[in-house]
């Protein structure tokens, strides 16, 4: 058997990886094996997972759509990029690809994922939800201090402001 | 110049084996995956536009807020290393082989211990990592975070509110996280066990790694567990998870080590030192035999029957013992006989006194 790398020289080892219960071995030559040493932990480069992606997005397109040439399908408007190279290399090509070819990709996502929806962090420069949830709640806290003084000019226009942030938290989620 | 001294030595400050979980966890490492926005993906990209990252990302390191916070951080182009000293960067586990591919258009970023490192170019615009020794995800995360912030202050991140950080590969979107732990675990191979713990890891979004030669026995015994899963999950609950799962496999590790122990001491003894002798005075070595023998004399000293070597310098020699840094040490090529010789008498040398 050839390692299944770089094709060339006999396999004499293999890499075992195990997830979701789903074992697979790549086999390879010693010299591939070292290069891409396990040691450097997460390093390992995904020989299959370009492959398993371009078939995902192929079996999108049905049979007799498949993407026979790199330039079939949509394309996107900012990087150039067609969806048959996308399909081809497994790679977007830039990010705005993700907006632009959400309607293939979000089942994908939910395949490798699980999941189509971002929960980690959030940029400061985005100003993004997790941001706007603080901010809401600083302001409802003023807004108990300001009602308890009294102060029913402020309090209304607190209480505008809290609206106005969770309306436009309401729609972000919506998009 | 940090970079010359960085390939000139075999030592990183992962190689301490001084973090919790030591015995065990050789490692831990957070990686994140970043990139520009409006700019397309490294694989579209040609010279000029790979020079504008690499300049937008000087810019973004070389600022004063971010050094006085993670500590200075300095940026290098792979041109100005010859093709052994790039290998010796992915030996120490720096970079990844990727980087090397026109790696004109490539840089590295790299704090002074070596903790943190950042690839610039590879299949992201930029790949942030931090390594540490032993179990210390949270803390390769909090730093991580620090650079993350730090950075951003100047460059503009590809970022949507619904699948977060925008990276080439779809696998990686959301957090752009790939959290991961590096496991010695010769007990469970030894106890015929492996296999059924790792199978039972099974948790979803999760990946074990091994590599493994011609039998059953795994290169080196070492193992990494690595999260899988990127959308959906909080950068805190992946680390959790991982942390958990970790866990479990050293609390089992640590039972076959005592069970060996207990069961059949004198073949358990036997065993290490003949490695320890074979390393001390040995002739010839192969990587693949001084990688095992390895195995066995840490075992011996994670358990503390061996005492007159450190688990540090067999984590370095793991790196020194690779052909780019022979050939470094040798300053010359030399056939795979030559350096199995050369091999065996860096070793000797190593543990003369000991
Ligand atoms: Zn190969
Ligand atoms: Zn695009």
């Amino acid at each position: 058997m050839l390692c299944e790398r770089c094709g060339q020289r006999p396999a004499t080892m293999h890499l075992t990886e195990i997830s979701n219960g789903q074992k697979n071995d790549t086999h390879l030559c010693e010299v591939c094996a070292r290069e891409i040493q396990p040691q450097g932990f997460g390093f390992v480069p995904q020989i299959h997972l370009h492959n398993f992606l371009a078939s995902l997005l192929n079996h999108g397109m049905g049979e007799d759509k498949s993407y026979k040439t790199e330039t079939t399908g949509k394309k996107c408007e900012k990087c150039g990029v067609f969806e048959g190279q996308i399909a081809k290399q497994g790679l977007m090509g830039c990010g705005d690809c993700y907006p632009f070819f959400e309607e293939r990709l979000l089942p994908l996502l939910r395949r490798i994922h699980g999941s189509t929806r971002h929960t980690g962090k959030v940029p400061a420069r985005t100003g993004g939800r997790a941001r706007l949830a603080k901010e809401i709640n600083k302001l409802k806290n003023n807004l108990k201090e300001v009602v308890s003084r009294e102060d029913f000019e402020q309090a209304a226009q607190l209480r505008d402001q809290i609206h106005q942030l969770e309306k436009y938290m309401a729609e972000g989620s919506e998009g | 110049m940090p970079l010359k001294k960085t390939v000139n030595s075999s030592y990183s400050r992962w190689m301490d084996a001084d973090g919790p979980e030591a015995d065990i966890v050789i490692s831990s490492r957070v990686r994140v995956a970043r990139n520009l926005a409006g700019k397309p993906f490294p694989h579209l990209s040609n010279n000029e536009k790979a020079e504008d990252i690499i300049r937008a990302v000087r810019l973004a390191v070389e600022d004063k807020e971010l050094a006085k916070q993670v500590g200075a951080l300095e940026i290098s182009l792979l041109s100005e290393l010859s093709p052994v000293e790039r290998q010796i960067l992915v030996d120490k586990h720096l970079i990844s082989p990727d980087l090397l591919s026109s790696f004109e258009w490539k840089a590295v970023v790299l704090r002074d211990d070596e903790v943190i490192s950042i690839m610039v170019n590879e299949e992201d615009h930029l790949r942030i990592q931090c390594l540490l020794p032993g179990l210390q995800l949270k803390e390769a995360w909090e730093l991580i975070n620090q650079v993350d912030d730090g950075l951003e202050k100047t460059l503009d991140y590809a970022f949507s509110e619904k699948l977060g950080y925008l990276t080439a590969c779809p696998t990686n979107v959301g957090t752009g996280m790939r959290a991961s732990v590096m496991l010695h675990l010769p007990g469970l191979g030894l106890t015929k066990q492996l296999s059924g713990v790792l199978n039972a890891i099974n948790k979803v979004g999760l990946t074990v790694r091994g590599l493994f030669g011609e039998g059953t026995e795994a290169l080196g015994d070492m193992f990494q567990i690595s999260n899988q899963i990127t959308l959906g999950q909080s950068e805190e609950e992946i680390i959790d998870n991982l942390v958990a799962v970790a866990k479990q496999i050293i609390a089992q590790e640590q039972a076959a080590r005592r069970a060996l122990y207990n069961g059949r001491r004198e073949v358990f003894e036997d065993r290490i030192y003949r490695a320890y002798g074979t390393l001390k005075y040995a002739h010839i070595l192969t990587f693949e035999e001084a990688m095992r023998l390895f195995s066995d004399l840490r075992l011996g000293i994670e358990m503390g029957l061996v005492s007159g070597i450190p688990a540090k310098l067999l984590n370095e020699l793991m790196v020194k013992i690779r052909p780019a840094f022979l050939v470094k040490l040798a300053g010359q090529d030399m056939t795979a006989q030559q350096r199995d010789i050369f091999r065996a008498e860096m070793i000797r040398k190593e543990f003369e006194g000991s």
